[in-house]
């Protein structure tokens, strides 16, 4: 079965913990995207996997069969680079058919896999250019293709598209999953583009200084954020983060003081539990409607930046505490600056979190 | 790939394409400032070709032609070949019969020792410098360092160390001899130019090669040598050029039938009792020229790639 776990999986260089007790599983035919800032310990996850670097501590199981101590030949898995890490002395096809060397084919078998690879990724015209002389779109084109000329227990791909144009990346999107679909292998994808995690997909793993802060459908990290950072760090644009004040919790509303002004929500009753008071409420730019008038679930605040963005219209408005709170209205509502607006919380998609930045919820 | 028009570029010259961007005031600035470098190469060529008296004449002869009554009679010699035939034969001593001068053996010399230790040493360095490039060892910059010491002192003071260690070992006189250090000499400017060159490629390209099934044997010579070719050629070339001329562990170091050229060639003009032979001295360094200019010339373009790499960020 084509699988992958890591089980409490450290690295160290050093004194520098890179990943700290990583636990992940992906399932056959699963895409695993593993998301997070620059220097998250993204890479070095994937690189520990494919047995470029040594894990500290903890078990690489690849298929089943602990992998630690393989080196990378053994693991037999496919892996595409970020920078393509093309052979530039061997021609597309040859870059193709390296792979294949291990395998022991025939050369008619040979040229015939890499014949129906190279039609499936659209490189049969440049099959006897080298890599220097083909665009960009066409080797990470032929990064793919040499990792999907074998048949191998798993695929890794480290940030395949972030070399490209904006375009181009998107329609690359679309062939990645499509050819991904078709192959029903465990797949991770390092990224730190959320887009293409949300888009590309299974489940995503969200990754910060090392540790490995939530996994879940695309969804789920979008819909229920464990905590402040996955919080902050899925949705475009950023969730608002407000400091707030828990005053009291009845009736399935909570009572707070935000920004300076008193506010009643419906929350999860496991709020009532949040001790000490302090909370930091999160709250989606789309979530906010605005109302004509002041009233107890509201928050009054006054517009300071607009920046259309097409389809909708993001506001910069400032609390009279001094906090900014991003809001996203359509695009047919017009908005001035300096208009005073009453915005109104959807309870279903606002957090609270506790002091220690961890969501709360039932 | 640039297509071969003619059997020039196949050949290795370059396409003739004017003077390009640079314009004329430009390319000839730098044709006379080339020109004024060479001029010592050019005196000593065309000094080959002068018979003796010309040679020392005041003023000196210039051209071996009058362009068309262009330059006065007086600047130009009539040339001859025959310094180039009394480098291998002549008579030794006045009134004698014409003997052969051994130089024929002493060119062979030359070009075996340099040529064999500078292809071992590239073999070895090279692979040295893969292994501190890629599988550093617990003070990989102290072994390097000391690799340069060994090119750090002049070579006269390092010299009679040698020839004890030579003397004991026997190896003193013998081609094993010279070439084993001209090897050693040549390993560490190897090791630090090829290291140089291992550590700019990508290593994303060696282990793309290791997952996809190749040994570290084959990452070598598959993935990582093929991409320092201009730096084989550079260093090749760079490493030719400081062996070809050494002089002194060559005067010391070698036995009669293991000389080389500029030991030989020193021997040709201070022997015999009647001073300098210029016309021979030059004849002699003419041919001694053309091995090295060869060589350089047709690795040409690899050794421009080769000393530009690395100035140019993927």
């Amino acid at each position: 079965m084509s699988t992958i776990e890591i089980r409490k999986v450290t690295k160290q260089f050093g004194a520098f913990t890179a990943v700290k007790d990583a636990d992940l599983k992906v399932e056959a035919g699963e895409v695993v995207c593993l998301l997070g800032p620059s220097g998250c310990g993204k890479t070095t996850t994937l690189r520990m996997i494919a047995g470029l670097e040594r894990a500290t501590s903890g078990d690489v199981i690849i298929a089943g069969q602990r992998m630690n101590e393989l080196t990378p030949q053994k693991r037999d898995i496919a892996m595409v680079f970020q920078f393509y890490a093309l052979y530039p002395a061997l021609t597309v096809g040859q870059n193709i058919a390296m792979p294949l060397h291990y395998e022991n084919l025939s050369k008619s078998e040979s040229d015939a896999r890499v014949m129906k690879v190279a039609q499936i990724m659209h490189l049969t015209e440049v099959l006897d250019r080298m890599p220097n002389q083909i665009s960009e779109g066409e080797k990470q084109r032929l990064a793919v293709a040499r990792a999907i000329v074998r048949d191998p227990n798993c695929f890794l791909f480290d940030e395949p598209l972030s070399r490209l144009d904006v375009e181009l990346r998107h329609s690359m999107r679309g062939q990645i999953k499509e050819v991904l679909t078709g192959l029903s292998k465990a797949t991770v994808i390092v990224t730190h583009d959320q887009l293409e995690a949300l888009t590309m997909a299974s489940r995503i793993a969200i990754m910060k200084d090392g540790v490995i802060e939530q996994v879940g459908t695309p969804h789920e990290v979008f819909a229920k954020p464990t905590n402040v950072f996955v919080a902050s760090f899925i949705g475009t644009p950023q969730m608002n983060l407000v400091e707030a004040e828990l005053q009291s919790f009845g009736d399935g509303k909570a009572s707070v003081v935000l920004a300076g002004q008193p506010l009643s929500i419906a929350a999860d009753p496991a709020v009532s539990r949040l001790k000490p008071s302090k909370v930091t409420v999160g709250i989606r730019p789309r979530a906010f409607t605005t109302v004509q008038d002041k009233s107890g679930d509201t928050i009054a605040a006054q517009a300071e930046l607009i920046e259309p963005m097409g389809a909708e219209t993001l506001i910069h408005a400032r609390t009279s505490a001094g906090g900014d709170i991003r809001v996203v209205v359509p695009r047919d509502k017009r908005v001035k600056v300096g208009e005073a607006l009453h915005l109104k919380p959807d309870p279903r998609q606002t957090h609270f979190f506790g002091a220690d930045g961890k969501a709360v919820r039932a | 790939m640039a297509e071969h028009n003619s059997i020039w570029e196949a050949l290795g010259f370059r396409k003739a394409s004017g003077v390009g961007e640079a314009g004329w005031g430009r390319t000839l600035a730098v044709a006379i400032v080339s020109l004024i470098y060479f001029l010592p190469v050019l005196f000593i060529i065309f000094t080959a070709f002068k018979p003796q008296d010309a040679a020392l004449s005041v003023p000196p002869t210039l051209s071996p032609t009058s362009f068309f009554g262009l330059i006065p009679d007086q600047f130009v010699f009539s040339p001859t070949l025959e310094n180039f035939g009394s480098v291998f034969k002549r008579s030794m001593t006045s009134g004698g019969a014409p003997e052969s001068t051994g130089f024929d053996r002493y060119f062979f010399n030359s070009i075996v020792i340099a040529s064999s230790s500078v292809l071992l040493a590239l073999v070895i360095g090279t692979l040295a410098a893969f292994g501190f490039s890629r599988y550093p060892l617990k003070g990989n910059d102290t072994y390097l360092f000391i690799i340069l010491t060994t090119r750090m002192l002049p070579a006269i003071v390092v010299i009679i160390p040698v020839i004890l260690m030579f003397r004991v070992v026997g190896l003193s006189g013998s081609y094993t001899g010279i070439i084993l250090l001209y090897t050693a000499f040549n390993l560490a400017f190897t090791i630090w130019m090829m290291k140089s060159f291992f550590d700019e490629l990508s290593l994303d390209v060696e282990d793309a090669a290791r997952i996809d099934g190749s040994s570290d044997t084959k990452v070598f010579f598959k993935i990582a040598l093929p991409q320092v070719v201009a730096g084989l050629a550079a260093t090749f070339v760079f490493g030719l050029i400081l062996t070809w001329n050494e002089f002194l562990f060559a005067l010391l170091l070698s036995g009669p039938d293991t000389r080389t050229v500029p030991v030989a060639m020193n021997q040709a003009v201070s022997s015999g009792g009647r001073g300098t032979d210029w016309t021979l001295l030059a004849a002699i360094e003419t041919l001694f020229l053309i091995p090295v200019f060869l060589v350089t010339f047709f690795l040409q373009n690899h050794l421009l790639r080769g000393v530009t790499f690395g100035t140019v960020k993927r």
